[in-house]
């Protein structure tokens, strides 16, 4: 129960919080609205009980990538974006009601289907950071080097780039 | 680990009102400690041996008018001294006090604390950005780049202990060094580069001197908190002292110990009736405060005696010596692990 309210709870705001990021006309304010979606994001997973990829979450992600971004629109220092038309508020909440009647509808022709995926059990341990190790060092093992080496020559790219900028 | 909450409320509140009282103290002895290095008495008029001092400093704080510069933008303005404040006490959770007395134990605690970290530097950003001024955007860039910078070694230093303890939760590591008697089994002894590592990060990381790029007085005012006032200042100002005092814990947790007294099994074999009482918790916690003072006054230490790094020396330290160094320790460890641990 709990659980539930929590994941409704940050849902919300994740999904206000992404909103907020498009329609800030300011980087910095945007960027400030993705940290914030990227929090509840981590806290979503948190609710799924699965701890370490939280926190990894909270650490590569805002931690360390959206510090470089906003690192790198204040150096910029990018003047604000142009102001959003008009918006027509007819027109948005008619948009978001055939959205709510849309899932509705949805929602009942795929139960009367027995489309809806059942609720899947998640094992006590599967967020731990052995298991997650376990798999990913045996199973996709081969995926993991892949993607080491690809972040290897990005880094080796983005160092030839700069330098030749220089040159 | 079924502590019931009500218990955990009353620790975790006791700790934060230890938190805030220290940083008056840290504020006191850090005055105190550089007025005696610059041959000064240091505060002396307030209180006994001028120990009020700090407390009447937090006093006349509260009751300054707050001003927030009128292009400032005033929401992030106001949140930026919270986030501050706010990352710098829950860091404490993780800690283990005693045996059986920390907080939160969710298995990948020193995860946490890295992100934390990492995270804090948020309210420095924030602070520079929103005060709408060169001097603040100047010392929140600065602030920003040498947080990335260290984080890295800070985290592969920390990644040695975590490859020494095979655990992620800062109740094992403390634990995993109870092994190999007295005091030899601290990862300081089994894992010194990384100790050194980790002091010297955790100095760039709370921007403390040499580290203190941030808040460079004479080049850029105050920093990233020049625009604030009262008791927002004061926030930053209490965040600051936190960290440092935070810092000190988890250097003295991960790499000294934490909590463990020194000869413990040879005490334990001389008086078994110690084991698992309230007394020996007692000495535990006392022997952590003595191993964090000890950090706390490096800390003063180091920042009177010490000039400020340039900022390519800053720079120069944190990826071609500190980085490099910690890459091959961790490679280190892992093959003492490998070899001669399995």
């Amino acid at each position: 129960m709990l659980a539930e309210s929590l994941f409704i709870l940050l849902g919300t705001v994740s999904v206000v919080a992404a909103l907020g990021m498009l329609i800030a006309r300011n980087p910095v304010t945007s960027a400030l609205w993705l940290i914030l979606t990227l929090f509840c994001v981590a806290g979503l997973y948190l609710t799924l009980s699965a701890e370490f990829i939280a926190v990894v979450q909270v650490l590569v992600y805002a931690g360390a990538i959206m510090v470089l971004f906003l690192f790198v629109i204040m150096l910029l220092n990018l003047g604000a974006l142009p102001q959003l038309e008009k918006m027509d508020w007819k027109k948005a909440l008619g948009f978001v009601l055939c959205v709510i009647v849309l899932s509705q509808l949805v929602f009942i022709v795929a139960t009367s289907l027995q489309l809806m995926p059942a609720t899947a059990t998640v094992a006590e341990d599967a967020g731990a950071a052995t298991t997650i190790a376990k798999t990913l060092f045996t199973r996709h093992m081969l995926d993991f080097e892949m993607i080491g080496v690809l972040l290897l020559v990005a880094t080796v790219g983005a160092l030839m780039l700069a330098k030749r900028k220089f040159a | 680990m079924d502590v019931p909450y009500w218990l955990l409320a009353i620790i975790a509140f006791g700790v934060i009102n230890f938190m805030l009282i220290s940083a008056s103290v840290l504020v006191y002895a850090e005055r105190k400690v550089s007025g005696y290095m610059q041959n000064r008495p240091g505060p002396n008029r307030v209180g006994p041996g001028g120990f009020l001092q700090p407390f009447a400093d937090v006093f006349k704080l509260m009751f300054k008018e707050d001003i927030a510069p009128r292009s400032a933008s005033s929401f992030v303005h106001s949140l930026a001294p919270a986030v501050m404040v706010v990352i710098a006490m829950t860091v404490p959770a993780m800690i283990p006090f005693a045996r059986g007395v920390v907080i939160v134990d969710n298995g990948v605690t020193v995860l946490i604390i890295l992100a934390l970290t990492s995270v804090s530097v948020y309210g420095v950003t924030m602070a520079g950005w929103s005060s709408n001024s060169k001097f603040s955007l100047l010392g929140g860039l600065r602030s920003s780049a040498q947080m990335i910078s260290y984080e890295l070694s800070m985290g592969l230093a920390v990644v040695s202990v975590v490859l020494l303890a095979g655990s992620l939760s800062v109740v094992e590591i403390v634990e995993d060094q109870a092994r190999g008697g007295a005091i030899l089994g601290w990862n300081v002894f089994r894992n010194p580069l990384g100790a050194l590592i980790f002091v010297i990060t955790a100095f760039a990381e709370t921007n403390r001197a040499p580290f203190d790029l941030p808040e460079a007085e004479q080049e850029l005012v105050g920093g990233y908190h020049t625009e604030y006032s009262g008791m927002k200042f004061g926030m930053f100002f209490l965040a600051e002292y936190v960290n440092w005092f935070v810092a000190s814990f988890v250097i003295a947790t991960l790499f000294f110990g934490g909590y463990l007294l020194p000869f413990e099994p040879q005490i334990l074999a001389a008086y078994p009736g110690l084991d698992g009482s309230v007394l020996l918790g007692l000495l535990q916690a006392l022997t952590l405060l003595l191993k964090v003072s000890f950090f706390a006054f490096l800390f003063i230490w180091v920042r009177w005696t010490l000039p400020r790094f340039k900022y390519n020396q800053l720079m120069t330290i944190g990826w071609k010596v500190l980085l490099p160094t910690a890459l091959v320790n961790v490679l280190l460890i892992a093959l003492v692990v490998v070899l001669f641990m399995g």
